[in-house]
């Protein structure tokens, strides 16, 4: 703040500088902040045609058709939520192990391990899941809630593992040492001293995958649509449909999760665990 | 048990999940792409670049230009937060440009469609504000409303990493060059971005790839012809169920993003000979 004091004392013009600023920064706000609003005002829409540039009558009815019985948003609300959930325990279930040996054990080609999990971010993945949902096609879980989850599981896996791996190697070796040397066994002091210390790391993983998955298109679009309905697809049907009061709906239910997500993910991800990710 | 068995033994399974569900189909895509009819051939390739070469180049095209968008913002923004002499100013800017990173594809899509109409709030508030009239009003659903999807995105994660990587960079060089009397602009040119071109080629390289597999937005955006990859792709295999071609396609993306990160690591190589 003195600097900036300092500043305005040095150059009383100083102030105008607020004026390019602020055409600047106001520019940046509409662009960013604009289409959302432009959302918010499609959810509450009754009547809204070209050319009023808002809407001429406002109400909740968009809301009470999506979630009707039959609207089909409670489906995939439900279908996303279990889907979602079973990808954060299966990739954690992996990921646990799996961090916990990159981390602690020594392994050979260590660094190329770390690396395959990236490998699905890393390539185009659309003709991936083409085939996958062949593959599934073939062996019956094409259409299914599991194969979902196996898809998304693949894709989640580099937040689980690069996460769990850097929270594990944060840990301080003597405190397990500790444990081991007043007689706890290893598995013991596995659950009793490494995992609880670990578990802010863990869970900022889980919110990750949880998140990813929530948000997965076209890997959903592929293997579970049309029998496995989920919050993307719904979304997706409705503004083809040109119905965009139930997609701005469902892009708000989309959207609410990931932001509350992300502001709570700076407390379970501490600076030194975010410095040795990929590490 | 010895401890290299056990740990190979815990990592094993996510790594046979990755195997088996991104590599194994990968390969499949690979050679299901040369294989016509139960045969092998170039059968697949030759009508690929028969119908979609237009598209190829569109991909191409489209992605380059926002990569390239994509860079230039984000070293304006991480200049600033960086650079910045005034703490409120900044502290605006750094609240602001973080919230598209957190927005999914599927909702970027949906909500730059209304806004980007030709009757969408961009176009509305520039005729209220007299920008604009009612007639020169145009929809910016084509290949702009493409790049615009993807800077608006894509841009605070380069971002963020930029930022990031300039923030560490040494303030003493900073400060010695602005007291000789170095403008902004030039230590940002001069001093910050060499030095944090390796963070910034690797965010645009992920940039890079995520945008060569998003289907999503070609598809709510723009999906008549030209069109992207991923569009085509997908339209392959909805209606045609053709996969030779689809797989031919997919190829093409992969080597396409392969060969950005070919680039790459050249670069990185040299740098470290």
């Amino acid at each position: 703040m003195t600097a900036s004091i300092e500043t305005v004392r040095r150059n009383p013009l100083a102030a105008l500088w607020w004026v390019p600023r602020g055409i600047v920064f106001g520019l940046m706000a509409f662009f960013i902040f604009g289409p959302l609003f432009n959302m918010l005002l499609w959810t509450v829409a009754e009547k809204w045609y070209f050319p009023y540039s808002f809407p001429l009558e406002y109400g909740f009815g968009s809301w009470a058709k999506v979630f009707a019985p039959r609207g089909g948003a409670l489906e995939s609300l439900t279908n996303s939520l279990i889907v979602a959930l079973l990808t954060v325990v299966v990739s954690l279930l992996l990921a646990i192990p799996a961090g916990y040996a990159l981390a602690r054990l020594k392994l050979p080609l260590r660094g190329l391990i770390l690396l395959a999990f990236l490998i699905p971010q890393a390539f185009p993945n659309l003709t991936v899941y083409v085939n996958v949902a062949r593959i599934f096609y073939e062996i019956g879980l094409n259409g299914t809630i599991p194969g979902v989850v196996l898809v998304h599981v693949s894709h989640g896996l580099v937040y689980a593992v690069w996460i769990a791996t850097a929270a594990f190697s944060a840990i301080d070796v003597e405190l397990e040492q500790a444990a081991r040397n007043i007689g706890a066994g290893a598995m013991r002091t596995f659950l009793d001293v490494t995992l609880p210390l670990a578990a802010p790391g863990l869970m900022a993983s889980a919110i990750f995958v949880f998140l990813e998955s929530l948000d997965e298109f076209t890997g959903s679009y592929f293997v579970g649509a049309p029998d496995v309905n989920m919050l993307p697809l719904l979304l997706y049907t409705a503004g083809a449909g040109g119905n965009y009061q139930i997609a701005s709906i469902t892009a708000l239910l989309l959207l609410v999760p990931s932001l509350v997500f992300m502001a709570v993910v700076e407390r379970f991800l501490k600076a030194d665990v975010l410095s040795r990710v990929g590490h | 048990m010895p401890r290299r068995l056990l740990g190979l033994l815990l990592v094993l399974p996510a790594l046979a999940v990755i195997v088996l569900l991104f590599i194994l189909p990968l390969v499949m895509s690979a050679v299901g792409a040369f294989e016509v009819e139960g045969a092998f051939g170039w059968g697949n390739f030759a009508k690929t670049f028969d119908l979609y070469t237009k598209d190829i180049v569109f991909s191409v095209v489209i992605i380059a230009l926002s990569t390239g968008l994509i860079g230039i913002a984000s070293i304006a923004i991480g200049g600033y937060l960086t650079l910045g002499e005034h703490p409120v100013a900044v502290a605006i800017l750094r609240f602001l440009y973080r919230w598209p990173m957190f927005i999914p594809f599927i909702v970027v899509g949906q909500i730059l469609r209304t806004f980007l109409a030709k009757n969408g709030m961009m176009n509305n508030t520039f005729i209220s504000f007299g920008l604009l009239t009612p007639i020169e009003a145009q929809s910016f659903l084509d290949w702009r409303g493409i790049v615009i999807a993807f800077v608006w995105k894509q841009t605070p994660f380069v971002a963020l990493l930029v930022a990031g990587a300039m923030a560490s960079v040494n303030r003493d060089t900073i400060e010695a060059a602005r007291n000789l009397g170095a403008s902004r602009l030039r230590v940002l040119i001069e001093i910050l971005v060499p030095q944090v071109a390796m963070t910034l080629t690797v965010g645009l390289i992920l940039s890079f790839v995520t945008m060569m597999s998003v289907l999503s937005v070609p598809l709510m955006i723009n999906a008549q012809s030209p069109t992207m990859l991923t569009a085509d792709i997908a339209f392959r295999v909805n209606s045609y169920g053709d996969y030779g071609v689809a797989n031919a396609l997919g190829l093409v993306s992969l080597v396409l993003a392969s060969s950005v990160a070919w680039i790459y690591l050249r670069a990185s190589l040299k740098e470290r000979a």
